[in-house]
């Protein structure tokens, strides 16, 4: 197939020029704008957070660009919140803000100021484990582990939201307070990719935490 | 230790903690977080700086220049790498393209350079501000259009690329049923969840890599090739591998340069690839065009069965070996198999879990079926009725054990198989077509050498040494289980450290090899060790019992502790492999059934439920053995409905490059799903009598899915994946 006559080669500001070559227009092309770049600052631009992780407060001055989860796993050093795609398409980086699960890579830490975030490392560690974190090893609710961290955090929320009678897609009755059954977990459950594939068995591990026959 | 004759009786029948549903011992670590991955090692090395990859925006062609003056000038920045100031790379044996282009590129998104910066901010910012000038070069991207050109392609691991057997074109021409049918599979992305990440640090000219790779050994060897150092120079560590599936058997662009960022900015240097990075940068399943023909008598018995494959690669990659299977699964005295093997230039094509039996089944899986169909049989008796119990090719050649016939009938009975009615598109569930559908699973047993370090410490702790990995397959579990029973010791009782190049070769972790492999290497050690401490104990190790956490021979009795009080005890030993795999065919067999519904409306496909039945030798582990299955089934559902990586055709690259655009299955795709392991042992594969279930859980899910869509619809979809705009035209009127 011919290759068209325009095509954008990439971001970078590129364009095709013909059939087999291409020409190279920099987007930051003019001798102005070049000696402004050199000029520009060593420092990014900062600013002052505070928040408690994990029951602990914190107090960070960070590059206004760092998302909350390079907040936890560079500057805190909780690795255990995990960075599968920083895109939000993926769940790993789940933690629990302020009572409710979000994807901490889509949110700058900047924004957390004064919030109360729990990560994996604040729900139970090796020795004192949450039930939840129990029920995925009984379970075996896990292969590679990676996206562990995220699956446990929401598993947590995702019961709690049940309980505070918010409703999902595939709540059939909304004047109904929806209960915990699999295909109200499963639905609530995937915004956490499993690549690994064990989704049969972290079911049946929050089934098993949340007490009931489902 | 050398295996070469069927194991007889030995410790690990005892079976006190191997066989057992044990929960995973590193499963604390991994619910809480505290299991260290590559990019998270905070503890390793201090002053770790920041690497973010540059990827090629052309799939061919030439870099002409890089201005690299923007992005050095940049806040934060310490280096730039590109392939102009890195010293001349090598190419590692296990690589087909450079993992640093320029000024040649071989792929899209192959890395051409990298920003090195203090903080991730700003080498990512940086990133963004190397201009490139490139000459694209025309390259071949279709390969439905490729088929004239493709050539017989050089043998895969001994693998020929044809075989021939009786007389195929005869016995298919004269066959009173006949099936010839085309079926395509599409690229597929591993899409493991933990992207590829290393962090590099020199020590003078010894390089030390904290990675996420499943082969420690290859990976070292190619780590050195590449960099151009000698090997005993380079250490890698990958004690927690975020999921591989064949994406991490080889040392990707992240290890690389990271070392070449860490050398270039005087300190060690992290670089995690970003995920849009990934599926263009690294390797991919390869799509494959399959021909299958068969024919048979009028009362089901195969008489001819012809199998012909064509995929795609960069020049001097290999073939997607999808015929493999087809070799050996069914009986029929007349056969041809043939793969052929285009030149494209999309990114590299490499092993993904189940390489060649994954797609490969997908299409002679539904070829089964509808030749089933065609002659009025069940679909699990005409497989049932087609059974051989030797090489088809080679029949003085027995299977070791093959028991796909009890999978079949032991899961069709679970299952409510019989309650079938034959015809599709009848059953009907409110707006739901519902339908059933079965395949079979087979795929090969592999021994790989395997070595490992045991050792007794004064506490009577055994500490397990081997560079084996543990990609989710529960190697650290099993490891420990086989250490534990071999000395007669609790669980709690043994520590295994896995992952370090400094430790001994292990078989490492694809092919579906790693758990018996590794096993036995560890069995190898233990029973050194074993010797060792009776030895030490001045006495005859003949007939000494390890139980308890002692040594027992006639009358007398030493704890272990008491054994190593002098200094601890240390053994190591490799577990090598004679002829049993040449004179029996060691495969591991399964039957799936998938029961699935399609919206008679919108042709919505739901998966409601799935069984697989599995014969795979002593399942060491069946807790975690049983995960790795669904696991399985889990990436076969996503290939039977989903997963397609969208070639752009004009440009040379996949469209669909992250996990937003590359579909996989999700929580609300996949039922509860069961698992059977047939009792079964092979005393031919090692003394731990075992074979993988890793690949073997992928293999035929994707075709008993389309099989069950095909008998809730009665629409055959032959391209995967089977999607709703391939039925939609073809729906029954809804009323
Ligand atoms: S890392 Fe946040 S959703 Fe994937
Ligand atoms: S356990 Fe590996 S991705 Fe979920």
């Amino acid at each position: 197939m011919a290759i068209p006559e325009e095509f954008p080669i990439s971001r970078r500001g590129l364009l095709a020029g013909g059939a087999v070559s291409v020409a190279a227009v920099s987007a930051a092309g003019s001798p102005d704008a070049r000696a402004a770049v050199e000029k520009a600052p060593s420092r990014p631009p900062t600013a002052r957070v505070a928040f408690h992780v994990n029951n602990t407060a914190h107090e960070l001055e960070l590059d206004t660009r760092t998302t909350l989860l390079d907040a936890l796993r560079e500057h805190l050093r909780l690795t255990g919140t995990k960075k599968g795609c920083d895109h939000g398409q993926c769940g790993a980086c789940t933690v629990i803000v302020d009572g409710r699960r979000i994807n901490s890579c889509l949110s700058l830490a900047v924004m957390h100021d004064g919030d109360k975030i729990t990560t994996i490392e604040g729900l139970g560690l090796p020795g004192n484990l949450h039930p939840m974190q129990q029920a995925f090893v009984e379970h075996d609710g896990y292969q590679c582990g990676y996206c562990t961290p995220g699956q446990i955090c929401s598993a947590v929320a995702v019961l709690e939201e049940i309980k505070a009678g918010i409703p999902s897609h595939v709540t059939a009755d909304l004047s109904d307070p929806p209960s915990v059954t699999r295909p109200e977990l499963r639905e609530r459950m995937s915004g956490n990719i499993c690549r690994c594939g064990a989704y049969s068995n972290i079911v049946d591990a929050i089934v098993d935490v949340a007490g009931v026959k489902a | 230790m050398k295996f070469d004759t069927p194991a007889t009786n030995n410790p690990i029948d005892q079976l006190k903690v191997v066989g057992k549903p044990t929960n995973r011992i590193d499963g604390p670590l991994k619910t809480t977080g505290t299991a260290p991955y590559a990019y998270e090692r905070h503890d390793v090395v201090p002053n770790q700086a920041y690497g973010y990859v540059v990827g090629s925006a052309i799939a061919k062609g030439k870099i002409d220049s890089i201005d690299l003056k923007e992005a050095k000038a940049a806040p934060g920045v310490l280096a730039v790498v590109t392939a102009a100031s890195a010293e001349m790379l090598g190419k590692g044996d296990f690589n087909t393209a450079k993992l640093l282009g320029g000024p040649e590129i071989q792929h899209y998104h192959q890395a051409i350079a990298l920003v090195v910066a203090e903080s991730f901010e700003q080498a990512r910012a940086a990133a963004a501000l190397v201009r490139v000038q490139y000459t694209r070069a025309k390259g071949n991207f279709d390969l439905a259009t490729s088929l004239d050109g493709a050539v017989k392609p050089p043998a895969v691991f001994g693998t020929e690329p044809d075989s021939r057997f009786g007389d195929f074109d005869a016995a298919f021409a004269s066959a009173p049923v006949k099936l010839d049918a085309r079926y395509t599979t599409p690229d597929h992305s591993h899409a493991m969840m933990e992207p590829h990440a290393s962090i590099a640090s020199w020590d003078g000219d010894r390089l030390t890599l904290w990675t996420s790779n499943q082969m420690i050994a290859w990976s070292a060897g190619d780590v050195a090739k590449t960099l151009g150092i000698a090997k005993d120079k380079v250490r890698l560590v990958s004690p927690y591998i975020g999921g591989g599936f064949g994406g991490k058997l080889f040392v990707r662009s992240d290890a690389i340069l990271a070392a070449l960022g860490a050398k270039a900015a005087g300190r060690p240097v992290k670089v995690a690839l970003p995920r849009p990075l990934m599926i263009n940068n690294t390797t991919h399943r390869p799509a494959t065009i399959q021909r299958i023909r068969l024919g048979a008598t009028t009362d089901g018995k195969l008489t001819a069965i012809g199998h012909e494959s064509w995929s795609g690669d960069l020049k001097g990659g290999g073939p997607e070996t999808a015929v493999g299977q087809t070799r050996l699964l069914y009986a029929a005295p007349n056969r041809m198999t043939a793969m052929r093997l285009a030149v494209l230039d999309l990114p590299e094509g490499n092993a993904m879990r189940a390489p060649g039996e994954a797609p490969g089944l997908m299409a002679l899986e539904i070829a089964i079926d509808e030749m089933a169909e065609k002659l009025g049989m069940d679909p699990v008796a005409f497989r049932v009725l087609n059974d051989t119990q030797v090489d088809p090719e080679k029949p003085e050649r027995p299977f070791s054990q093959r028991r796909l016939n009890e999978c079949l009938s032991i899961g069709a009975e679970k299952f409510g198989w019989k309650d079938r009615n034959p015809k599709p598109g009848l059953a009907r569930d409110g707006r739901w077509l519902v339908g059933t559908g079965v395949a079979a699973a087979f795929r090969n047993n592999i021994n790989e050498k395997s070595a490992a370090r045991v050792r007794l410490d004064r506490n009577g702790l055994v500490i397990v040494e081997t560079d084996m990995t543990d990609i989710g397959t529960g190697s650290y579990t099993i490891i420990a289980q086989t250490a534990a029973e071999m000395l007669g010791v609790p669980l709690t009782q043994v520590e295994v450290r896995l992952g370090d190049s400094l430790f001994p070769v292990s078989a490492g972790s694809g092919g579906q090899w790693g758990a018996n492999s590794s096993t036995a290497g560890v069995y190898a050690a233990c029973a050194q060790l074993r010797t060792a401490i009776v030895e030490k104990l001045g006495l005859d190790p003949a007939d000494a019992v390890f139980e308890k956490g002692r040594v027992r021979l006639g009358g007398k009795s030493v704890a272990l502790a008491k054994a190593a009080g002098g200094g601890e005890i240390v053994a190591e030993d490799l577990m090598e492999y004679g002829d049993l795999a040449q004179r029996f065919q060691q495969s591991t067999f399964g039957a799936h059934f998938v029961e699935a519904a399609v919206d008679a409306a919108t042709g919505e496909i739901r998966i409601r439920r799935m069984l697989a039945v599995c014969a795979a030798g002593r399942i060491l582990n069946p807790k975690a053995a049983r995960s790795q299955v669904i696991g399985a089934m889990t990436m076969g559902a996503g290939a039977a409905l989903m997963e397609e990586l969208a070639v752009d055709k004009r440009f040379g690259f996949f469209v669909n490059h992250d996990l937003a655009g590359y579909e996989v299955p999700v929580h609300a795709d996949i039922p509860s799903q069961e698992v059977i392991f047939l009792d079964e042992v092979d005393p031919t594969t090692s003394p731990m009598k075992a074979k993988g279930v890793g690949e073997l859980g992928i293999c035929g899910v994707a075709a008993a899915v389309a099989n069950a869509v095909y008998h809730a619809t009665g629409i055959r979809v032959r391209n995967y994946p089977v999607t709703l705009d391939k039925l939609l035209d073809k729906l029954p009127d809804v009323a």
